[in-house]
C-alpha cells in the first residue's frame, strides 16, 4: 500500500483505515482482558 | 571501638552503608569537579546532545517514578479507595523525596543553576513548556511537602498543626493530580518539537499522552516494588493495618497497572498506524522497539493481570520491577537511545563515567533519606496518639 500513497489525501485514507481497524480490535480486546482480568473475583 | 557504633547498638560499617559511603564520598568529590570545571569537566554533552543522562534518568525517569504519589492519594482520596490507605505516607514520602531530587539533580545539569528561579521572576516565558514543566514540578514539590508534613509534625507532637494540613488533604490531592497531569505529559510535549531527531517509532504527536499514561503505571508499579523493598527491610516499622492492608494494596494495584498497560499499549499501536511506521518494525530499530513493547509493555501486563487473577503476591512484586525498568527504558530511548538517531557514531552520545556517578550518587542520597525518615516517622506505622483519625 505505501507505494500506492501519492498524496495527503490517500495517507489519510490508508493511516485512517488502519487506525480504525486497531480501533475496532481495541474494543473487542478490552472487554476479554477485563474478563479475563476479573473471571476469578469474587 | 565504642564510635563505631549506632545508637541501636548495630555497627556502621554494613555491606550497604560501606557502599552507599563510597558512591556518597566519589559524587562528593564528582560534585566539586561540575562547580568548579563546569559542564566539560564530568560530562559528554555537546551541541548536538544537550541533553544527556542527568534529564533522561535523573528528571525524566525521577518524575514518571514519582509518579506513585499522586496516584495512591488519588485513589484513596478522589476514588474513595480507603483499602489502599496505608500506602499513601510511604508513595507521598517516595514522591516527595523523588521531586526534591529532580530539583537537586537539575542544579547539575543547567549551565547556571542560580538562574533556575529566572522564569518565575525576570523572564515569565509563559509560552514554553520548559516553563510550564518548571512551573509545575515547583509547585507540585510544594504540594508534596505539605502533604508530607503530617507525618514529622506528628513526630514532632505539633498536633494542632498537624490537624490543620491533614484537614487540607483533598485539596493538596486534586492540585497534586491537576499538577502531575499537566507536567507528566508536558515532558513528552518536550520531543515533539524534535520530529527530526527522535526516531519516528518514537516520536509520535501523542508523546504527550504516552508519558501520562506511562507515569500512571510507573506510579503503581513503583508503589508496589518500594513496598516490597520496605517489607523486606523495614517490616519491623510496620503496624498491623499496614500489613493486614499490604496484600491487598500489591493485588489492587496489581490489577490496575495490568489495565493500563493493556491500554497504553493500544494507544502506542494507535501511534504507529497513524504515522504509518510499520515499516520501521522490519529494521534493527523496530527490533529494539519491539523489545519495549513486548518485553517491557505486554508482558509485564500479562504478568500483572496473571498475578492478580491468581493472587500471586510474589508474582505482581517482580512483575513490578519489570514494569519500573521498562519506564526507565522507555525515557532513555527517548531521551537517549532513539534522539539523534541519525547522527553517525562518533556524534552520538554516551554518558560520561562521572555523570553516572552523580546519578547514583542522588538515588544512593534518596534511598538514605528514604531510610531515615521511614525509621523515625510514622510512615509505614499510624502514630498511637492519631489511630483512626482520618
Amino acid at each position: 500500500m505505501d507505494g500506492n500513497i501519492f498524496t495527503l489525501q490517500d495517507f489519510m485514507y490508508f493511516t485512517k483505515a488502519i487506525t480504525y481497524l486497531v480501533i475496532v480490535a481495541a474494543l473487542i480486546a478490552f472487554p476479554a482482558f477485563w474478563l479475563f482480568l476479573t473471571d476469578r473475583d469474587e | 571501638m565504642s564510635d563505631t557504633k549506632t545508637t541501636t547498638g548495630g555497627t556502621l560499617f554494613t555491606p550497604f552503608n560501606m557502599v552507599a559511603g563510597l558512591i556518597l564520598l566519589v559524587g562528593g568529590i564528582v560534585t566539586v569537579l561540575r562547580f568548579t570545571g563546569g559542564l566539560a569537566a564530568v560530562t559528554n554533552l555537546s551541541d548536538n546532545n544537550p541533553w544527556g543522562l542527568w534529564i533522561g534518568f535523573d528528571l525524566l525517569v525521577g518524575v514518571a517514578l514519582a509518579a506513585g504519589g499522586y496516584v495512591t492519594s488519588a485513589a484513596c482520596y478522589i476514588f474513595g479507595l480507603k483499602r489502599f490507605h496505608s500506602a499513601v505516607r510511604p508513595a507521598i514520602l517516595t514522591a516527595f523525596l523523588g521531586y526534591a531530587l529532580v530539583v537537586f539533580a537539575l542544579h547539575y545539569d543547567v549551565g547556571r543553576p542560580w538562574r533556575l528561579p529566572y522564569p518565575f521572576i525576570v523572564q515569565p516565558g509563559t509560552t514554553s513548556l520548559l516553563f510550564e514543566v518548571g512551573a509545575c514540578v515547583a509547585l507540585y514539590l510544594t504540594v508534596l511537602f505539605i502533604e508530607y508534613t503530617p507525618a514529622p509534625l506528628e513526630w514532632l507532637g505539633f498536633k494542632r498543626a498537624r490537624n490543620i494540613v491533614v484537614k487540607l488533604t483533598l485539596v493538596l490531592t486534586i492540585f497534586g493530580v491537576v499538577l502531575s497531569t499537566l507536567h507528566q505529559s508536558s515532558l513528552g510535549a518536550l520531543y515533539v518539537i524534535a520530529p527530526s531527531k527522535l526516531h519516528p517509532l518514537w516520536y509520535s504527536s501523542y508523546l504527550p499522552v504516552y508519558f501520562f499514561i506511562s507515569s500512571i503505571i510507573a506510579g503503581l508499579s513503583m508503589v508496589v516494588f518500594e513496598g516490597s523493598l520496605s517489607h523486606k527491610n523495614f517490616h519491623d516499622k510496620m503496624d498491623e493495618t499496614h500489613l493486614k492492608e499490604a496484600d491487598g494494596v500489591v493485588l489492587g494495584f496489581g490489577k490496575a497497572a495490568a489495565w493500563v498497560l493493556f491500554g497504553y499499549f493500544i494507544i502506542k499501536l494507535v501511534g504507529l498506524a497513524v504515522d504509518n511506521n510499520w515499516h520501521h518494525l522490519a529494521s534493527g530499530w523496530g527490533l529494539w522497539f519491539l523489545v519495549e513493547m513486548l518485553g517491557f509493555v505486554l508482558l509485564p501486563c500479562y504478568l500483572y493481570a496473571v498475578g492478580s487473577r491468581d493472587k500471586n503476591i510474589k508474582l505482581i512484586r517482580r512483575t513490578s520491577l519489570l514494569a519500573v525498568l521498562g519506564i526507565v527504558l522507555n525515557r532513555f530511548n527517548v531521551s537517549m537511545v532513539a534522539f539523534n538517531y541519525h547522527l553517525p557514531s562518533s556524534e552520538r552520545y554516551f554518558p560520561h563515567w562521572m555523570e553516572i556517578a552523580i546519578s547514583l550518587f542522588i538515588v544512593t542520597i534518596g534511598v538514605l533519606a528514604f531510610r531515615f525518615f521511614v525509621t523515625r516517622m510514622p510512615i509505614l506505622y499510624e502514630h498511637p496518639d492519631y489511630k483512626d483519625a482520618h
